[in-house]
């Protein structure tokens, strides 16, 4: 634990000594307040509830976008400078490294989130929405962006460079939504197993609902990513 | 201290190093001398429980890299070619963080970050941004980050790549510095830091050991091996057709060149060849300032022992695959 701590803290430090961490949270905090001005609160007259329900779709969408670039960097770098091998001949276990990495990504993460506030904020001044559906939807990005911080660190891990992590990281992510596409296509029970797999299905917390299985499916697919990505650190001694 | 039997890995088919054996006792400095590719950084790795060995047994103070590798990698400080360092952190806080990272509390880091900036002439930069540094600065950070836990093992892997001859020379004596207190093994290509920092030498060819000893040991096996030390006035290039057309020379190559016009030379032969040259250069018309014989350097040493591998290999290669008939008659 105690050196989950230590590199999660200098991880956290890395992204704010770097402009790349600012560089990404001034550009999702624009287009989500771009979107919220446009299409959330333009056009025709809205429920408060629809309001909120479309903003965190805009913030569905952005939040994977700024995880994938947030994790981008999180070993790809180290393997680029060669501090991977201080981590390597340390005595911290692979799990621990993936974990750090892990940690400050989210935290960083979560930060940039919690700037979006001031717009559901607005809604529940201006408009008739309950805590509760502001709430979920923000446990629910959470844990949408826990999910695509460990695909994006599992990229992260098998790529060369931050730019190829970045575009891997983003083929995986992208399978996992365009999974639901394909299962009109396909007969039961492939199709109930697919589309359970795409986090289509698994989005009721913009309405403000959430449900134990999607919680479930987030944390799964996080640990799972997590724990290939451990793997693919162990494979690396071998190579 | 260090023991290593049959230590072998294969990067796919091709052996990277096969069947390494030696052991290094406590407070020694031995050096890992070696070209390019020979298998040097592989087996600096594998002690530094970086990689995985495909097979053979390391044992450091008796505990195995591949049984227990998380025991070892807190007795071993590693400094690659590359120094690993975050370049946006200070010098200071980088050292404190890789003192934590091996287990130190967080009081006992800064205590002993303190020591290892004043053993490696750091002080002066700690609150620079490493990205800020010179190449010299980076490596004795590097250097610092590898002793800051007081490992008894220190690995450092062509500690002196990229210095100019100044920092070679400060190099040299912080790696001298630290014996004593750490048991050191050092990698390179470069003979004299080689020869001048270590107590024995290991060479490796190949991904195999080819000689184990020091200097004088490995000297001592080139028997039948003479060296002159030449200086010479005059035409260098006629010099070295004369002395080459001596019987019993079999190299001659052209050294320094000084101010007054005289130039070095040294010549090796398989026999004694004192009396001929100095005939010889003088029947040439050039002059003759001076002739000794001279000490192997580890440069020759190194040549011949590499040189002769190879051709034992290639001599045992062509014994186990004879050409055709025909090949064997246009190679003729």
């Amino acid at each position: 634990m105690k050196n989950i701590a230590l590199l999660a803290r200098r991880e956290l430090g890395a992204y704010l000594k770097s402009p790349m961490g600012y560089v990404i949270v001034a550009i999702v905090l624009f287009i989500d307040g771009l979107f919220f001005n446009i299409k959330v609160l333009g056009g025709t007259p809205k429920f408060s509830a629809e309001v909120l329900q479309l903003f965190f779709a805009v913030a569905t969408f952005m939040s994977a976008v700024a995880a994938i670039l947030l994790a981008m960097r999180l070993l790809a770098e180290e393997r680029q400078l060669g501090t991977l091998t201080l981590l390597l001949t340390s005595p911290v276990k692979d799990h621990e490294i993936v974990l750090g990495k892990f940690v400050s990504a989210l935290i960083f993460f979560c930060g940039m989130t919690a700037l979006t506030i001031y717009m559901p904020l607005l809604i529940f001044v201006n408009g008739k929405v309950s805590a509760g559906h502001i709430m979920g939807g923000y446990l629910g990005l959470v844990l949408l962006g826990m999910s695509t911080l460990a695909i994006g660190l599992f990229a992260s891990a098998v790529s060369a460079n931050q730019l190829v992590a970045a575009v891997a990281g983003g083929a995986i992510t992208t399978a996992f939504w365009v999974l639901y596409w394909g299962t009109p296509v396909m007969d039961p029970p492939i199709r109930e197993m697919v589309s359970f797999l795409s986090p289509w299905k698994h989005l009721a917390w913009q309405n403000g609902v959430l449900h134990t299985r999607d919680v479930a499916y987030f944390l799964s697919v996080t640990y799972f990513f997590l724990l290939l990505t451990t793997q693919v650190l162990q494979a690396r001694r071998w190579r | 201290m260090i023991a290593v039997q049959g230590l072998s890995k294969y990067y796919g088919d091709k052996p990277a190093i096969s069947d390494l054996n030696f052991e290094i006792e406590r407070g020694e400095i031995v050096g890992i001398l070696g070209l390019n590719g020979a298998g040097k950084t592989t087996t600096l790795r594998i002690l530094a429980c970086l990689l995985l060995p495909s097979s053979g047994r390391v044992t450091i103070h008796g505990i195995d890299v591949y049984d227990n590798p998380h025991d070892i990698r807190k007795q071993v400080g590693f400094l690659p070619e590359e120094p690993p360092l975050y370049r946006e952190m200070t010098v200071e806080s980088f050292l404190v963080f890789a003192a934590e990272l091996r287990g130190l509390t967080r009081a006992n880091a800064r205590s002993r970050t303190v020591q290892v900036m004043e053993i490696t002439q750091t002080t002066d930069v700690r609150d620079q941004l490493i990205a800020n540094l010179s190449h010299g600065y980076r490596k004795r950070v590097g250097i610092a980050q590898s002793i800051v836990h007081q490992p008894p093992v220190l690995i450092l892997d062509e500690p002196i790549s990229g210095l100019d001859p100044v920092q070679i020379v400060e190099m040299r004596e912080m790696i001298r510095s630290l014996k004593g207190k750490h048991t050191i093994l050092v990698s390179s290509h470069i003979l004299p830091e080689i020869s001048q920092t270590c107590d024995r030498i290991l060479v490796i060819q190949e991904g195999q050991l080819v000689a184990v000893g020091t200097e004088e040991e490995l000297t001592g096996r080139l028997t039948g091996v003479h060296w002159l030390q030449i200086t010479i006035r005059g035409d260098q290039h006629k010099a070295v057709d004369v002395i080459a057309k001596i019987d019993g020379v079999m190299q001659c190559n052209p050294g320094q060149t000084h101010g007054d016009g005289s130039h070095d030379m040294r010549v090796e032969s398989d026999r004694d060849v004192r009396e001929a040259v100095s005939r010889d250069v003088v029947q040439a018309g050039i002059g003759l300032l001076q002739l000794r014989p001279a000490e192997a350097e580890l440069e020759s040493i190194f040549l011949q022992l590499t040189q002769s591998t190879r051709g034992q290999r290639a001599e045992r290669g062509a014994a186990r695959n004879p050409k055709p008939a025909a090949e064997k008659e246009v190679s003729r």
